[in-house]
Order: C-alpha cells, then structure tokens, then sequence
C-alpha cells in the first residue's frame, strides 16, 4: 500500500510577472475556489493560498501528475492559458513541498526577507480550509507545524528585528528616537492605504492613541474607529500636534501642506517634546525644512528606503541561521511522516482485534442468564482490556525506531502474523 | 600595598575596558557579562586600593594629583555601576570603562609620593568636602558621557546616513533620561560640596578677605552653567541637543575646575 504524496503547486513573485499574478490570484476569498476543489476525488487533503505575490496550493493525493493537471484546469481554467501557467508555476513533492512551506511561513521567500505579514496570511488560508474540513490529518500537522518553525526562526534569529519594509523603517528609527513606542501618539495624515497599513503595524506596537486626519471627514471618521481614534479635517492640522508624537502623511495633495515655521511654532507648547514625521506621499506633504528643527525628525519615502537597504546585509547573514532551522526542521517533520507509514497497520490491528471481541461478546452475553447490566459491563471492559493488553507488545514493535530492523519488514511481519491483508481481501470480495 | 593593588585594578579596568570594547564590536552578549564582571571586579580591587592608601597615609587619599584623580576614576566606576543597578542604558558602558582608563591612566603617571598634610588641611572637612565634590564631577561625567552619545545619535538620525554607531548606540530619550538623571544628582552634590568648602575657608581663613582664585571662580562658573541647564530644562523644557551640548560644556568648566585644584589651591594656609 502506497502513502499519500504531499503536493504543492504555486506562483510566486520569483517566477511570475506580476500582470499574470494578478489574473492567477484568488481575489473573491477562499470560500468558492475549496468548495470547487471537492469536485476532485484524487485529493484526499488540500488548502489554498493567495496573496499579492504568491498563490499556492497544497495538497496530499496517489498520484501527483494527474492531479496537478487537473487543479490547475480547475483552479485558473479561463484566466490565463495552459502554456502560460505552465511556464511559470512550480511544484514540489513530499519533502521539497515541506521545506518550501516552511520557508514561506519563516518569511524567507518573501519579496522583503523577514516580514511578519505572510504568517498571519498563513494561518488565515488554513483557518478557512479547517473551517471547510478540507485539511486533514497531515496537513493540519503541517501547517501547524510550520507555524512553530516561523515562530522559531524569528525568536532564535533576528531576522525580524531589523527594519524590512517601510513601515518596520518606521518602527526602527521611532524605536531610536523615542526609546519605545509603548503610550506614544499617532497621527495619521491622509488616510491612504499606505498609512492604514503603517498605523496597524505602529498600533501592534502598543501604540496609545490614534488620530486620522483627513480632507473627507468621513473617511477619517471611518479609520478612526478602527483604531478607536479620533477624527479631524485637513485645515486643522497644525493644533492636533501638540498631543502627538508620530506623523504619518500621506494625502495626495499636490502640494506642501505643513512648513517649518508651523512646527517651529509648536515646539514650545510640546517643551520640545520629539516629533517624528513620515512623509510616505509622492508628490511630498511635508516641507523638507521641517527635519532642520530641534527634537525634530523627518523622513521620507526615499529615507526609509535607505534604512531598508542598509539593513538587507546584516538581514542575509541571520537568513542563512533562518535556512539552517527550516531544513531542521523538515527533516523532522519527515520523521514524523516516516512513522506515519505504520499508523494504517496499527489502525487496522486495533479494529480486527475488537470485532473478535465484539462478536465474542455478542455470542457469550446472551447466553448467560440473570446478569445486571454492571455486571454485563464488567465483562466487557474485561474483554477489551485483555485484547488492548495482548495488543500492547505488537504496536510498541511497529513504533520502535531501531535501525536494525527495517520498518517494512516490521509492517509486514505483523500483516501476516495478524493476517491483516487477507481478512480485508475476504471481506472485500464478500 | 597600595601601589600592588593600583596597580591590578588598574589592569583589570584595561581589560574591562578591552571586553567593552569587543562587546561593542560585536554585539555579543556573553562578551558583555565577561566585561561586567571584570569591571566590577576591577571597582572593588580600586575601592581596596584607595582604603589601603587610606591606611599608609593616615589621611583620606584626595589631596595629591595620582590621589584625586584616582579617586575621580574611582567615583566614576561606582556611580556607573551603581546606574546599571537601576537602569541599563545599550553600550554606555564603553564609553564609561574607556573614560574610567584613562582617568586611571593620568593618575598612574603622577607621582605617588605620598604627602604629609598641612596643619591646615587636617579637619573632618576634607573628607567630605573632597569626596562630595569628585563624586558630584562623577555624576557629571557620565551626564557629559551620556551627551556625547546624544550627539553622535542625533546626528545620525537628522543626516540619514546610518553609520557604525547606529545601531550600537541606545535611543536619544534613553540618553536624554541618563542626561537629566545624572545632572539632577549631580548638581544638588555639587552645591553641596561647594557649600562645605565655603564653611571651611570660612574655618581657615576666618575673617580675614576672600581668596578670588581662579579655582573658585570657576567653580562657581560650573555651577551657574549647571544651574542654567537645570532651570531651562524645568521651565522651558530644554532637552535633546541643547542639553547635551551645555551639559559637554559644563563639563569642561568642571575638568578645568578640577586643573586648577590640582595646581595646588589646596595650598591656601601654606
């Protein structure tokens, strides 16, 4: 008997443009492409992941080749062509699947090595795919198991600790100015996309309060909420400074909309208490004059690159410790799936050993008279005790790891001696 | 005696000072706890040197240049130590270990002769007024240290260009804290030591004139500088550069204090 094989199929930005990407990936939500997949009876367990640079499928099924074909005709059947797909879709099995999988959730095959963000992805595809029961045994394993090597990697490294995008620049150089960001207050200017992102990623680090200001209202009233802040219109932006500690701005003015001299103004009322402006808007918000003031810092978009760009040399020195803990782990969740082989065999033991108990039972109960149901209950548990205790020796034979004796061998010697095989093939041909 | 145990504490602060600075290199930790304990080591072999002196000189050992210096390196180390207590603040101990050194180093080349005291100088006044005074100018060294590593921070942060110190180097509110910890310790010790110095010229000198030396001019230059940074700090909220760069300055006014002591202003009754 054949195990199954673990399958994983998938673009990433590595090998796809990003024009194809856009056309593979799932934007309607995980819901529809699962339910499609239960078409397909060769997959026994399976999970989907989109997000914007990569798509992946990973599966468990006999026969990788033909099931490849069809999920990719059933998953991007329309989208794109064939011929397409094929170019630049990868797949690997078994092992290579594992190991790919850990190093996405450990965020070193991201586009910026380190980012926290794919692991959350992560474990948002596979909670759809639990909720819809499409994962199983293995794969729920697996998954969970390349949550705890992300999470060691990023405790045991310090691959996540320096600045990778631009919002963790952001959290570095405020780190460096004001010590922590425990208490300290935001201010979001413009309420892009870009700066939501930003002020989740300075909220998750125990940011105090939040206050959005923007040219509609209600937007800002909207993202307000969100953060449990509070709301305010472009044209007052200079009063809310005083209470703030952080500037995110990012409007789509055409022009500067806050000057040296009305920062200067304010220094005063703060007791020179530091600001730290970000200015992630092209064309730029905030007048470059502004980082010439005391206590003052401003950054922009280009700035924050450059502290991007410094920290990629040390970044690739902790991605090489990061490799060396994946592949550790693979090859431990390779053991792992080794031993899975012998879980069929002790499956099948277990049930032939209590259908001879049931149906001795069944013959021996009836006929004898004027037992009370404890009593009837006693025999039974007496029954099965004796089956698990004659059992106890065999399981512990097909578990044990001895390098000496070859794990098939081991499987097969007790299929005969249990006649494991034969009693399936009567019952199937019965 | 004293000289032999000089003489270690003075080799351990140079390895200290040496595991501090390959901690710095290299950000490893345990270089770290090897540095700690050697300089802490090291602080206990100088505050038996210094009791040992203490012993051979029948006097307390703040009166020559090898004996005050020492004494300044000593108070140092301690004041340190016992900040590292409460609070760390990332890689200040470099920074301390190498001034402590070279501190050591100044007094190692003066000579250790040990002089009998003046008639004058035999009161319960030298003690604590000496030791208040250099245990004050400790506390305003590491503020001064602390300064120094505001400035190379802050500059790093305002020109982008993020160099060797940056990483190495803790946040500028750490510092501006270690800034305003160490002043407001500091300076109350300060006015202090300078209050004790008054009641004894006052003892010496009686009723007769004033000695304007440049000694006392000074001092009380420092600590008008001091007072300054203090009252624009408390009223105007003065912090980050500004302070830092009056709390280096300040500082010079106390080394330049402290040289003219050296030069012999103790000689007031002689």
């Amino acid at each position: 008997m054949g195990c199954d094989s673990i399958v994983l199929l998938g673009v990433n930005h590595k090998t796809t443009p990003l024009a194809v990407r856009e056309k593979l990936a799932l934007s309607g939500g995980y819901e529809e492409p699962l339910a499609k997949l239960r078409q397909l009876k060769g997959l026994q367990e399976y999970y989907l992941l989109s997000t914007c640079n990569r798509v992946e499928i990973l599966f468990t099924c006999q026969d990788p080749r033909q099931m490849r074909r069809e999920v990719l005709d059933l998953l991007f059947a329309g989208q794109v062509s064939r011929e397409e797909v094929a170019d630049c879709i990868y797949m690997h099995e078994n092992e290579d699947a594992v190991h790919h999988l850990f190093m996405v959730a450990s965020s070193l095959d991201s586009m910026i090595v380190g980012e926290a963000q794919i692991l959350g992805q992560l474990k948002e595809a596979f909670q759809h795919a639990s909720e819809q029961k499409t994962s199983g045994l293995i794969l729920n394993k697996l998954l969970h198991k390349s949550f705890s090597v992300a999470k060691r990697v990023r405790t045991e490294t310090r691959i996540g600790a320096s600045a990778v995008s631009i919002s963790y620049a952001a959290v570095e150089l405020g780190r460096k100015i004001f010590g922590e960001l425990k208490g300290k207050r935001v201010m979001l200017v413009g309420a892009g996309e870009m700066a939501e992102l930003a002020a989740e990623h300075l909220v998750g680090q125990g940011i105090k309060k939040v206050v959005v200001a923007n040219r509609t209202l209600e937007r800002a009233m909207k993202l307000a909420k969100r953060f449990n802040g509070t709301a305010v219109g472009l044209d007052e932006l200079v009063e809310p400074l005083l209470n703030v500690d952080i500037i995110i701005s990012s409007t789509g003015a055409a022009d500067l909309i806050l000057f040296k001299k009305d920062v200067a103004s304010i220094m005063r009322g703060r007791r020179n208490q530091p600001l730290f402006f970000i200015d992630i808007a092209v064309p730029r918000d905030l007048d470059p004059k502004i980082n010439e003031l005391d206590n003052v810092y401003l950054y922009d978009i280009d700035d924050l690159n450059n502290v991007v760009e410094i920290n990629r040399e040390q970044r690739d020195k902790e991605a090489i410790k990061a490799r060396r803990i994946v592949e550790e782990e693979t090859l431990k969740f390779g053991h792992w799936l080794d031993s899975m082989e012998v879980t069929p065999t002790i499956v099948e033991l277990r049930a032939a050993a209590e259908s001879i108990c049931r149906t001795e039972l069944a013959k021996t109960l009836p006929r004898l008279n004027g037992l009370d149901p404890k009593e009837k209950k006693s025999i039974e548990k007496m029954a099965s005790s004796i089956v698990g205790k004659m059992l106890h020796h065999p399981m512990l034979y097909l578990k044990s790891d001895h390098p000496c004796s070859n794990r098939e061998d081991r499987i097969s010697t007790v299929r005969s001696l249990f006649q494991l095989d034969e009693s399936n093939s009567s019952e199937n041909n019965d | 005696m004293s000289y032999l145990l000089f003489q270690i504490s003075f080799l351990a602060y140079f390895l200290a000072t040496a595991a501090y600075i390959v901690f710095f290199i290299t950000q490893k930790k345990h270089v770290r706890r090897i540095a700690r304990t050697i300089f802490f080591t090291a602080a206990i072999l100088h505050t038996a040197n210094i009791f040992a002196r203490y012993v051979e000189a029948g006097h307390t050992p703040i009166t020559s240049i090898h004996e005050t210096i020492s004494f300044f390196a000593w108070s140092i180390s301690w004041c340190y130590l016992s900040f590292r207590w409460r609070y760390t603040v990332k890689n200040f101990g470099t920074f301390a270990s190498i001034m402590v050194l070279g501190l050591m180093l100044i007094s190692s080349l003066a000579s250790r002769e040990i002089m009998p005291l003046p008639p004058t100088m035999q009161s319960w006044l030298l003690p604590v007024h000496a030791s208040i005074a250099i245990v004050a100018d400790a506390f305003l060294a590491l503020a001064a240290i602390g300064g120094g590593m505001y400035l190379l921070q802050e500059r790093e942060l305002k020109q982008k260009r993020f160099g060797y110190f940056f990483s190495r180097l803790p946040s500028l509110e750490a510092l501006d804290k270690l800034n305003q910890h160490c002043i407001s310790i500091g300076f109350p010790l300060m006015t202090l030591g300078m209050f004790t110095g008054y009641i004894w010229a006052k003892q010496i000198w009686g009723g007769r004139d004033w000695h304007w030396d440049p000694k006392i001019i000074w001092s009380m230059v420092t600590w008008f500088l001091y007072a300054g940074l203090m009252h624009q700090r408390f009223t105007l909220g003065w912090r980050g550069r500004r302070a830092a760069l009056m709390t280096i300055i300040a500082f010079g006014a106390v080394l330049l204090t402290l040289w003219f002591q050296l030069k012999g202003v103790h000689n007031y009754g002689v």
